[in-house]
């Protein structure tokens, strides 16, 4: 099984929009950003399967088996 | 007198006299200048209950003390006026040059009264201002009035209207080197309705700086803090608003078909990356601007390109109208910039007249040529944008705004705005605080009198819970308050992303020479808040009126990730209220007003 990891702005450089990745039980979003080569530090929001909250939380919550994260780092606008 | 020229120019242009005044000094440094000096000086000579479009109406375009100084940003001005639109105390800002430039001319504000018997415009070089003859502009597109009057003022920033602002649609703007606009409540319109069509400026001088060596510190620092930072020294610059549209998107707030839906699964075509990998020509920053959020795209009007659209525009003409077309976008942006239109309203009321056409209560008969206004149909929009600016057949219609527009069908609750003024692109079911601000903004729907998707959202300065109410009103309230500081120094709101309170004192005490804390400059920027509410109240805007459209109160989301959810505002407005140190009816208090200094 797999789930999606998508990417936004220039995490995008050198890692593309959409990430799959071989589901593991129990896997964190903090194993997902290992693997990408991304740190805690650089992200500034995240969804872990529709759900979003403080960066350093999400990071430990389980994603699930056919499930995504979207992982950005600081933008804004308005 | 330092940071401030200490002079106004006064121009009436019933009886074509012009004079300059001393600027109270005190009187600056109580409202600070821009937003909340020029609504002082508005409230002190216009009665609140005046028709906006009324020859004794006035309009000011004022600076604030760091306007055409070295601070970051510093090169904003301010249009303070009443809202034909919404009939709420209207101030508009914009970037661009136009505003230093008004201070190196030597004047902090300009007080534009009467009405002119034709077509004119105001040419300002310094002690030379003149009242000149608009007939051979008057009709003209932005970009060609911009283009006549630099050929005979070379050396002067234009500001002007378009023939939205000439026929006095309620969603008019003022533009100022083509592309940087004063977008929202209509004030273009209230300079078409004084027969008033542009004003150039031009000029050498320079403000004094109370104390210069510490300026040049603290800009220093304050550059490096942008430069640092994520945002302003990161996504901004690369990828400009437009890349807001995936995180908004991501998180279920996008407006899709005028709010019926809360997410788009074909956005990407319309964001931030999409324009800058395959749009985007160079960044258009504006004066003294370290970030350089603006953008230059390719356009088939030009080869050497055209202004890019900002976040808003992105949704509103892709999104809030069911099309997901990157070139349509750049196309509405471009004929908004040239008619001269406020492109959220617009492409709002493009969007409510499709709901209304979804509905039923807009016809093929009732529109006088075949294409058709429905979501999803491309060729419609600048079909029907075109009529809009211009008034044409159906398109006067909508040029009145999507609240005018769906009340004359007798359901205003279709039309997405509060106290008449069209909402941006942030759902606010998914985002309760932003709600919240959207319902109590003093100038009606706006995203930029508080903007609450920085905490809510983007983790700016801390993430909240967006769903949650506990202390939303408090951050509320700041977030209104330290805007109203911002808006009425001169500086960009997005500055606000990297510097804090103390960082704008600590500029504004070098230029000014004042001592002020960061709490003082809050009080200030309260003491403006409260006193655009007692506009907006002697002008008969009910508090009844702090509310949102049915939609966001009654309709859950039907998807995403903000499915089943509603605004809670019965919640949240009497806590702000109470915050506010106002009365449970939302009236300022007359112990509040006295503390602000207002009594």
């Amino acid at each position: 099984m797999a789930i999606k990891v998508k990417l936004f702005a220039y995490f995008r450089e050198g890692r593309g929009k959409i990430v799959p990745m071989d589901y593991t039980p129990g896997m964190t979003g903090q194993d997902v950003i290992n693997t990408l080569g991304i740190t805690a530090p650089e992200i500034a929001a995240i969804i872990v399967d529709g759900v979003d909250g403080k960066v350093d939380s999400m990071l430990t919550v389980p994603i699930k088996d056919g499930g995504y994260l979207a992982i950005f780092p600081p933008v804004a606008g308005g | 007198m330092f940071g401030y020229m200490g002079k106004i120019l006064r121009i009436n242009l019933t009886t074509g006299v012009i004079g300059t005044e001393d600027l109270d000094f005190e009187l600056a440094k109580k409202y600070i200048g821009g937003r909340g000096l020029g609504t002082k000086l508005y409230m002190d000579e216009v009665d609140p209950q005046i028709d906006p479009f009324a020859a004794e109406n006035k309009i000011i375009f004022i600076n604030g003390p760091l306007t055409g100084t070295a601070t970051p940003t510093g090169g904003r001005y301010m249009v303070v006026t009443k809202s034909p639109l919404t009939g709420c105390i209207a101030s508009s800002n914009s970037g661009g040059k136009w505003g230093a430039y008004l201070k190196y001319a030597g004047y902090d504000a300009i007080i534009i009264e009467g009405k002119a018997s034709l077509p004119v415009y105001i040419n300002i070089e310094e002690e030379k201002v003149e009242i000149l003859p608009a007939l051979d502009i008057w009709g003209k597109y932005t970009s060609e009035t911009s283009a006549a009057l630099t050929e005979k003022h070379p050396a002067a920033s234009v500001l002007t209207i378009g023939p939205s602002g000439e026929k006095l649609s309620q969603m008019a703007a003022i533009m100022n080197e083509n592309d940087r606009a004063a977008g929202r409540s209509g004030v273009g319109a209230v300079m078409g309705s004084k027969n008033l069509k542009a004003i150039t400026v031009s000029g050498s001088q320079k403000p004094e700086i109370a104390n210069p060596e510490g300026l040049k510190a603290v800009t220093k620092e304050c550059r490096g803090i942008l430069k640092e930072n994520g945002v302003t020294g990161g996504g901004l610059p690369t990828y400009g608003t437009a890349v807001l549209v995936n995180i908004i998107n991501e998180h279920g707030v996008y407006p899709v078909n005028n709010f019926q839906e809360g997410g788009d699964p074909g956005a990407e075509a319309v964001s931030g990356e999409t324009l800058t990998e395959e749009y985007l020509i160079k960044r258009n920053p504006c004066h003294h601007c370290p970030i350089g959020c603006g953008r230059w795209v390719k356009s088939e009007h030009s080869p050497d390109g055209v202004g890019g659209p900002e976040y808003e525009t992105l949704w509103v003409f892709a999104g809030d109208l069911g099309i997901n077309d990157m070139e349509i976008v750049i196309e509405a942006n471009y004929w908004c910039n040239e008619l001269g239109l406020d492109t959220i309203s617009a492409g709002a009321t493009l969007a409510a007249a499709m709901e209304l056409y979804q509905r039923g209560y807009i016809t093929d008969e009732q529109l006088d040529d075949d294409v058709i206004l429905k979501f999803g149909n491309a060729e419609s929009v600048i079909h029907w944008l075109k009529k809009l600016g211009n008034r044409e057949g159906f398109g006067d219609m909508l040029a009145r705004g999507s609240y005018r527009l769906c009340d004359f069908y007798g359901v205003p609750e279709y039309s997405m705005s509060v106290k008449k003024q069209d909402l941006p692109a942030y759902d606010p079911r998914g985002i309760q605080g932003m709600g919240l601000q959207y319902a109590t903004s003093n100038r009606g729907g706006c995203h930029v009198r508080g903007y609450l998707i920085s905490p809510e959202i983007l983790g700016l300065p801390e993430k909240l819970d967006r769903f949650d109410l506990a202390g939303k009103e408090v951050w509320v309230k700041v977030f209104q308050d330290l805007t109203a500081v911002i808006d009425s120094l001169g500086l960009c709101l997005f500055t606000s992303f990297a510097l804090g309170a103390q960082q704008y004192a600590d500029m504004v005490n070098e230029v000014l020479g004042t001592e002020w804390s960061a709490e003082e400059l809050l009080l200030a920027g309260e003491r403006i808040w409260n006193l655009e509410k007692l506009f907006n109240l002697e002008a008969g805007i009910s508090p009844e009126e702090d509310t949102l459209p049915p939609r966001f109160l009654e309709e859950e989301m039907p998807e995403g990730p903000t499915k089943g959810w509603v605004h809670k505002l019965d919640k949240l407005l009497p806590l702000y209220y109470k915050e506010r140190g106002w009365d449970e009816d939302g009236i300022p208090t007359e112990e509040r007003l006295e503390k602000l200094g207002l009594l």
